[in-house]
C-alpha cells in the first residue's frame, strides 16, 4: 500500500486505488521540484568551489612571479580597504534618508499617494548601474567641485576633507553618494515593511497618552523597527559593497591607502579593480583578480548572512 | 452630541497668531506649506541678492530655513512640543525631496542627453568597420538574446524551487533554501561574471567568450529574484482551494498544475517580468565574459557578444576621435536601456492587474 503522509485523504485513497499511473506523475513531479531546490545550494556552493580553483594558482604563487611583482595580500588590502571605505560611507550616507523616507511613506505621507511614493522609490532600485555611473561622472561629479571645495577650505583640518580637492569630481565621497542612492530603495524597503508592521495598539496608544506623532514614532515605531534597521542597512551595505559600474565609471584611482574623500588619488575597490583590467589580463593576472574576486564574495556573504541572522533573530521574537 | 471637528473650531474663540505658549492655540493648516514656501522665496531673494543663485541652494536652504521656520512660529502659538513634532515632520518629508532628487535629475538627464544620439541609424545598424561611429544593433541583439536565455535557464528552476520550498518542503532543507536564497540574493554581480568565466574556462581554456557564459552569470542573479516572488505569490494561493482539489480525488502534481499555478500566474508573471528588468541592464558580468564586439551576432554558443550596457560602458571609457559623438551614443544606450526597464516594470503590474485572481 502507498506510505501515508500528511495529505492523504479519501480522495487519494481512491486515486491510488485507480492505478500506479498518478503517483508516477507525482513522484516525478515533486523530485523535480527537490532537483530545482538541490541546484540553487548546488549553484550556491558551485560559485565558491570555481572561484577557489581559478583563485588558487594566485593564492599559492610567490610575489616574484605575480603580475605587480608584490604578494597576494599587499596586493588585495588596499582594494579591500577601498571597498569597506566606499560601502561604508554609502551606508552613513544611505541609512538615515531611507529611514525618513520609509517614515514618510509609512507615517506621513497622505495614504493615497503613500502607495505612488513607494513605487517612485523602488524606480531607483530599477535603474541600471552602468546609468548611475554615467550620470555620477557626466552630472553629480562636476555638480560636487565647488562643494567639494568649499569643503577643503573650511573643513581642510579634518583628514577626510585634507584636499587638495579634485577638479574633475571622481571622487570617494561622489562614489559614496552614488552608491548611497542606489542602495537607499533596498534599506527603505526592509525600514518600510517593518514600520508599517509596528502593532496599532502600541501606536494608538502612545497617542492617547497625548504624545505627538514625532513623539509616537520615537517611542513605538522606531524602537519596533530597530533591529530591522540594522539588518537591512547591512544589506545595503552588502550591495555597495559588490557594486563594480558605478564606482569603476566614477573613482579617479591611485592606489594605496588613504581616508582623503575629496582628492583625485583613490583607493581602487576589489570589484572596480576588477572590472578595469579584466578585459586586458591574461595568464596569472586572471587568477589574481579572481582571488580578489574570492575575497570580495567572502566579505558580502559574510555581510549578507549576518544581515539574515539578525532578521531572522527578529522574526522569532 | 459630539460636534463635527469643523464645528469645534469655529465655535473655539479665534486667537492670534502670536498667542502665548500654553495658550493651546493652533496653526493654520496651511502653516508647513506656508512656512516653507516662505523660506524658499526669503532664501531665492537673499540668494539673487549676492548673486550666487542655483535652484538646489535655493532649495537645500529653503528646507533648513523652512524648519527653523516653522519650529520657531509653532513653538510660539502651539509650545514646544508640538513644534518639535512640526520640525521634525518637515525634516523628514526634506528628507524624501532629498532622495527623491536624483532620480528626477537622473531620469531628465538620461532623456535630455541620450535623445541626442538616437537615430534610425543607432537601431538598425552594426558598428563593423565603421570608425568612430556606427549603430548598436549588436548591442541591442545581444542584450535580447543573452537575457532571453538567462530568463529560459532561470523561469523553470526559479519557479520549480519555489514550489518545492512552498508546496513540498519542510524540515531542514527547505529553511536552508530559504536562507540561502536570501543569501544568494546578495551575490555581487561581478562575483557571478566571475564564476561562469571560471566554469567555462575549465572546459574552454582561457580567453574564453561567448553569449552563453553571460546567460549563466545573469542567471546567477535572477534565480534568487525569481524564487523570492514566486514564493510570494504562491504564498497567497489559499489552502482550501488545494483541499478542494485534493478531495476531488487530483493526485498532488495536477493540484499544483491545474489550481495553484493557474490562480498565481498573474504573480508569477509579474516577478518575471520585473526579474528580468533586474538583470537587463547589467554590465560587470558581461564584462567579463561575454566580451566586446562590433559585428551583430546572435548565436549565444559562439563567439562575442555585445550588449547595452557594455555598450555604453565602451563608448564611455573609449571614445572614438568624435568624443562627444561617443558620449551621445553611450547616453542613448542608456536611455534605451532604461525605456526597456521601464516598460518591463509597467507591463508587469497592468499584466497583474488585468490577470490577477480575485482571491477571497
Amino acid at each position: 500500500m502507498a506510505s501515508y503522509d500528511t495529505t492523504t485523504n479519501a480522495g487519494q485513497l481512491l486515486a491510488t486505488a485507480s492505478g500506479g499511473r498518478r503517483r508516477r506523475g507525482d513522484r516525478i513531479f515533486s523530485r523535480t521540484a527537490l532537483l530545482a531546490g538541490v541546484t540553487i545550494l548546488a549553484l550556491l556552493a558551485g560559485v565558491a568551489v570555481f572561484l577557489v580553483t581559478e583563485g588558487f594558482p594566485a593564492l599559492t604563487a610567490s610575489a616574484a612571479e605575480l603580475p605587480k611583482h608584490e604578494s597576494f595580500i599587499s596586493y588585495v588590502a588596499p582594494l579591500a580597504f577601498g571597498t569597506a571605505l566606499a560601502g561604508v560611507l554609502a551606508m552613513i550616507i544611505a541609512v538615515p534618508l531611507a529611514v525618513a523616507v520609509a517614515l514618510f511613506i509609512t507615517h506621513i505621507a497622505p495614504k493615497r499617494v503613500a502607495l505612488t511614493l513607494g513605487y517612485l522609490v523602488d524606480l531607483l532600485a530599477a535603474i541600471p548601474s552602468i546609468v548611475y555611473g554615467l550620470w555620477g561622472i557626466f552630472v553629480l561629479g562636476p555638480a560636487a567641485v565647488p562643494v567639494m571645495k568649499w569643503l577643503e577650505e573650511k573643513l581642510g583640518f579634518l583628514p577626510i576633507f585634507a584636499g587638495p580637492a579634485s577638479i574633475t569630481g571622481r571622487t570617494m565621497l561622489v562614489v559614496g553618494l552614488v552608491l548611497a542612492v542606489m542602495i537607499l530603495p533596498i534599506v527603505s524597503a526592509v525600514a518600510r515593511e517593518v514600520f508599517a508592521q509596528t502593532p496599532r495598539k502600541l501606536q494608538e496608544g502612545a497617542q492617547a497618552l497625548g504624545a505627538t506623532r514625532w513623539e509616537m514614532i520615537r517611542t513605538t515605531v522606531l524602537p519596533f523597527g530597530k533591529s530591522s534597521v540594522i539588518s537591512g542597512a547591512m544589506l545595503g551595505l552588502g550591495r555597495a559593497l559588490g557594486e563594480t559600474m558605478a564606482v569603476a565609471i566614477i573613482l579617479s584611482v591611485s592606489g594605496g591607502v588613504s581616508f582623503n574623500l575629496i582628492s583625485q588619488a583613490n583607493p581602487s575597490t576589489i570589484a572596480a579593480n576588477i572590472a578595469l583590467n579584466f578585459p586586458e589580463s591574461s595568464g596569472l593576472a586572471i587568477n589574481l583578480l579572481i582571488a580578489t574576486g574570492l575575497v570580495l564574495f567572502a566579505i558580502t556573504l559574510a555581510t549578507n548572512f549576518l544581515a539574515r541572522m539578525i532578521i531572522a533573530r527578529s522574526e522569532v521574537r | 452630541m459630539v460636534p463635527p471637528p469643523e464645528a469645534t473650531l469655529a465655535a473655539a474663540p479665534r486667537r492670534s497668531i502670536f498667542a502665548h505658549e500654553g495658550s493651546g492655540g493652533t496653526l493654520p493648516k496651511w502653516a508647513p506649506w506656508g512656512a516653507f514656501v516662505g523660506a524658499l522665496a526669503f532664501c531665492g531673494a537673499v540668494e539673487a541678492a549676492l548673486g550666487w543663485f542655483t535652484i538646489a541652494l535655493m532649495l537645500v536652504f529653503g528646507a533648513l530655513v523652512g524648519i527653523v521656520a516653522i519650529y520657531a512660529w509653532s513653538r510660539v502659538v502651539e509650545g514646544a512640543r508640538r513644534a518639535k513634532d512640526r520640525a521634525i515632520t518637515m525634516a523628514i518629508a526634506a528628507a524624501f525631496g532629498v532622495s527623491m532628487a536624483p532620480l528626477i535629475s537622473l531620469l531628465y538627464e538620461v532623456v535630455s542627453r541620450g535623445v541626442k544620439g538616437l537615430s534610425w541609424e543607432f537601431f538598425t545598424s552594426d558598428a563593423r568597420g565603421v570608425v568612430g561611429g556606427g549603430g548598436a544593433e549588436q548591442a541591442i541583439v545581444g542584450t535580447l538574446v543573452i537575457t532571453a536565455c538567462a530568463a529560459v535557464i532561470s523561469v523553470p528552476i526559479g519557479i520549480m524551487a519555489a514550489i518545492y520550498m512552498n508546496e513540498y518542503g519542510r524540515g531542514p532543507l527547505r529553511r536552508a533554501l530559504t536562507f540561502f536564497v536570501d543569501v544568494m540574493t546578495g551575490i555581487p554581480s561581478i562575483v557571478a561574471g566571475l564564476f561562469a568565466y571560471s566554469l567555462f574556462e575549465l572546459f574552454f581554456g582561457p580567453g574564453i567568450q561567448m553569449g552563453i557564459m553571460g546567460s549563466i552569470a545573469l542567471s546567477v542573479l535572477m534565480i534568487p529574484i525569481v524564487i523570492r516572488s514566486a514564493e510570494e505569490v504562491l504564498k497567497i494561493v489559499p489552502d482550501h482551494l488545494r483541499e478542494a482539489s485534493y478531495a476531488l480525488g487530483t493526485p498532488k502534481w495536477k493540484t499544483i498544475t491545474k489550481v495553484v499555478l493557474p490562480t498565481a500566474f498573474a504573480g508569477l508573471v509579474t516577478g518575471v517580468m520585473i526579474a528580468t528588468a533586474r538583470i537587463i541592464g547589467e554590465t560587470a558580468p558581461l564584462l567579463v565574459t561575454t566580451g566586446v564586439v562590433d559585428s551583430t551576432n546572435a548565436n549565444p554558443f559562439s563567439g562575442r557578444m555585445q550588449n547595452l550596457a557594455v555598450y555604453a560602458y565602451n563608448e564611455y571609457r573609449s571614445p572614438g576621435v568624435m568624443k562627444q559623438a561617443s558620449y551621445d551614443r553611450a547616453w542613448a544606450a542608456a536611455l534605451t536601456l532604461i525605456v526597456i526597464v521601464m516598460i518591463l516594470n509597467v507591463i508587469a503590474r497592468l499584466v497583474y492587474r488585468r490577470y490577477k485572481t480575485e482571491i477571497r
